[in-house]
């Protein structure tokens, strides 16, 4: 019994490194002020997922999958899938085009608030949204005025 | 070798077109590349727009970019009314292993409806945006709106899952800088976009897990070979676990009531144009991938028979349908109200895919399509007392009606719709919801629709109560909208009382998309074999 509960978890070792590395980007986007910092977090998310995928490609004994230049394929030879590997490289285009969208967000919304800590932002609309609801809010409480 | 054309997507689809079209022994027409082509054209008048950089030359590209999808789209939809689906192999690569573009009833109608929106709104946006955006970033708006467009289309075009969310991140970028660029006017915008940013790139990437776990239990990325494989594999914990992230994922971008914490702020801080496309199209597609998912990937028996996925999603959309109005009630801006109003509504859209009926289903479909058009109206015309009053807020529109006639009669329709009034298009699918909620013999169902309904007649008062029944502020400018955003937002009024009179047109097409939705896997196949 002990023996398969090892195998079992030295057999999922890819998953648990997914599980351990998604949940820690997604908390770091959770729990982390810093807009600098949740964007690492996502980078982190996000690199679990490519993970996923590329250990999902892997076949047992299987090599890379490169043919042969003269196309002659041996049938005995197992090769790696390398579908998985594929949709990844979309998946990392796709990712620094967010990266840099939200990075490039970080830097307009630094010249506006002078700060990029959550809590400090949050105070800041708070006080435009008191603001607001103090100068517009008194219209029904004044009918046909 | 097929895994080249399906990762690499966005080379696929232009390599693709060429390849076919030389391939001279299978003399396909222009007709026959229609499915890729709706999407592609916005897709490369996008970076066109970008190169020849000329604000003179932006706005009339975008705009014939737009009508050529909706041309597209309409002879898409008149092509599968009958039941049938085209199906597409980009790049010659027969499906599974290539990418397949599926064209039935329910894709096509929902692209219909983006690119009408889309062609609708861009005569407007030429003036909204002129007033709400400095005049360098023109050909960026219009570029951002291109992409905009082209992903959600390909979203809706695709039959393939893993380029469905290459072409949602496409969109979803694009729309990330379109609310941003509200800065313009408030500098919330900058970390409303951030926000959506956040949630909109984990959504997508909760979709991107389930997507790899669907593919670790099956080996294929074919939403109809999915289907067919799920099928075999009732028990899989995998698939379970795919099941769940795919919801999850995508519930944040249809904005499902806990998950919708992006859109108030996205719709309130976007330049005007932005919202009314925004409002009327992207939440709308989502939907839709909710319902292809649900339908014809796992089939209506695995998702609600195995995952009782009823019951979580009915008090949900209870939940919209009440906490949201609620809220829209207590709003002092106008377009925040509209927004929440928003999430509401796709409250009514979860309603009817939860009710899991014939009837409550194509009550959803033409709801989305009713939603669209109604809040389209609506947010056109907050973008015109924007442009005259100078801001969105009541106390900005006191007495607007009498200064803004035309404008504000057009947001009335909008209003009466989004209530269910009869003789609008509201009223039909709410009608269609109820009725589905009846025939299941849910009573107390047609009892909370109408209720939540009330809810809208108070905040659709509190708009008309403060543009008709009060002074007009002295210090606005007192002109009428003029003629390039009037004849939009009465287009699209018009429309709204159109398909409230005659929903014949509507409610057969959504019926055709629900019949096949219902009929899940099964349909697919047998039309699926007729296109290999």
């Amino acid at each position: 019994m002990q023996g398969a509960n090892w195998e079992y978890l030295v057999g999922h070792a890819n998953y648990w490194l997914f599980v351990t590395l998604m949940m820690t980007g997604l908390y770091i986007v959770v729990a982390r002020g810093n807009f600098v910092k949740k964007i690492i977090g996502l980078n982190i998310f996000q690199s679990a997922v490519i993970m996923l995928y590329i250990s999902m490609g892997k076949v047992e004994g299987g090599t890379a999958p490169i043919f042969p230049l003269d196309g002659e394929i041996d049938p005995a030879i197992t090769y790696t899938n390398p579908l998985p590997h594929v949709l990844m490289l979309t998946a990392i285009v796709v990712g620094i085009a967010t990266t840099s969208l939200a990075l490039a967000l970080i830097v307009r919304i630094r010249e506006e608030y002078d700060t990029i800590e959550e809590q400090d932002i949050w105070e800041a609309e708070q006080e435009i949204s008191a603001r607001e609801r103090r100068q517009y809010g008194e219209v029904f409480g004044e009918a046909g005025k | 070798m097929s895994g080249q054309v399906a990762g690499d997507a966005l080379a696929g689809h232009a390599a693709g077109v060429v390849e076919t079209a030389t391939a001279a022994e299978r003399a396909l027409g222009l007709a026959d590349h229609l499915p890729v082509l709706v999407v592609l054209v916005p897709f490369l008048a996008a970076p066109l727009v970008v190169l020849l950089g000329a604000r003179r030359l932006a706005w009339p590209i975008t705009f014939a970019a737009a009508f050529f999808s909706l041309a597209a789209a309409l002879s898409l939809l008149s092509g599968v009314l009958g039941g049938d689906a085209i199906s597409y192999h980009i790049g010659g690569w027969a499906p599974p292993l290539g990418i397949e573009y599926r064209i039935d009833a329910a894709n096509a109608f929902v692209m219909v409806i983006v690119s009408a929106i889309a062609v609708a709104i861009l005569p407007y946006a030429r003036t909204s945006i002129a007033a709400e955006i400095p005049a360098r970033q023109h050909v960026l708006f219009h570029a951002l709106f291109l992409l905009a467009l082209a992903g959600l289309l390909g979203v809706a075009a695709t039959g393939d899952a893993f380029n469905l969310f290459v072409f949602l991140e496409i969109s979803s970028l694009a729309t990330y800088v379109l609310v941003a660029m509200g800065a313009y006017r408030d500098k919330r915008a900058l970390t409303t976009a951030f926000n959506y940013l956040l949630m909109g790139t984990t959504g997508a990437t909760f979709f991107v897990i389930g997507i790899g776990f669907l593919y670790m239990s099956t080996g294929t990325l074919n939403m109809a070979d999915l289907a067919q494989l799920i099928a075999q594999q009732p028990g899989n914990r995998t698939i379970h676990a795919g099941f769940a992230f795919i919801i999850v994922g995508m519930g944040l971008k249809v904005a499902m009531y806990p998950l919708h914490l992006w859109l108030p702020g996205a719709y309130t801080y976007a330049p005007s144009a932005v919202s009314a496309f925004l409002a009327a199209t992207a939440t709308k597609v989502a939907v839709y991938v909710l319902l292809r998912f649900l339908f014809t990937v796992f089939g209506p028996q695995y998702t609600f028979e195995a995952a009782e996925l009823t019951w979580v999603i009915l008090p949900l959309a209870l939940l919209a349908m009440f906490a949201a109005s609620f809220i829209a009630i207590f709003q002092v801006n106008f377009k925040k109200m509209l927004a929440y109003s928003s999430i509401a509504q796709i409250g009514y859209m979860l309603l009817g895919i939860a009710m899991l009926s014939q009837t409550a289903l194509t009550g959803a479909i033409v709801h989305l399509f009713n939603h669209a058009i109604t809040k389209a109206t609506l947010f056109m015309v907050i973008g015109a007392y924007v442009l005259r009053a100078g801001g969105a807020f009541y106390r900005d529109i006191e007495g607007i009606g009498r200064v803004m006639p035309w404008t504000s009669a057009a947001g009335v329709i909008g209003g009466l719709s989004l209530i269910g009034v009869p003789g609008t298009a509201g009223f039909v699918s709410k009608w269609l919801l109820v009725q589905g909620a009846l025939e299941k013999g849910w009573w107390w169902m047609a009892l909370l629709v109408v209720a939540s309904s009330l809810l809208a007649v108070v905040y659709v008062w509190k708009g008309i109560e403060t543009a008709y029944l009060r002074a007009p502020r002295e210090d606005v400018d007192r002109r009428e909208a003029p003629l390039t955003m009037l004849v939009p937002i009465w287009i699209m009024a018009l429309s709204t009382i159109w398909f409230g009179l005659s929903a014949e047109w509507t409610v057969g097409a959504a019926g055709t998309a629900a019949e096949a939705l219902m009929s899940g896997a099964s349909q697919l196949l047998i039309s699926g074999g007729a296109g290999h």
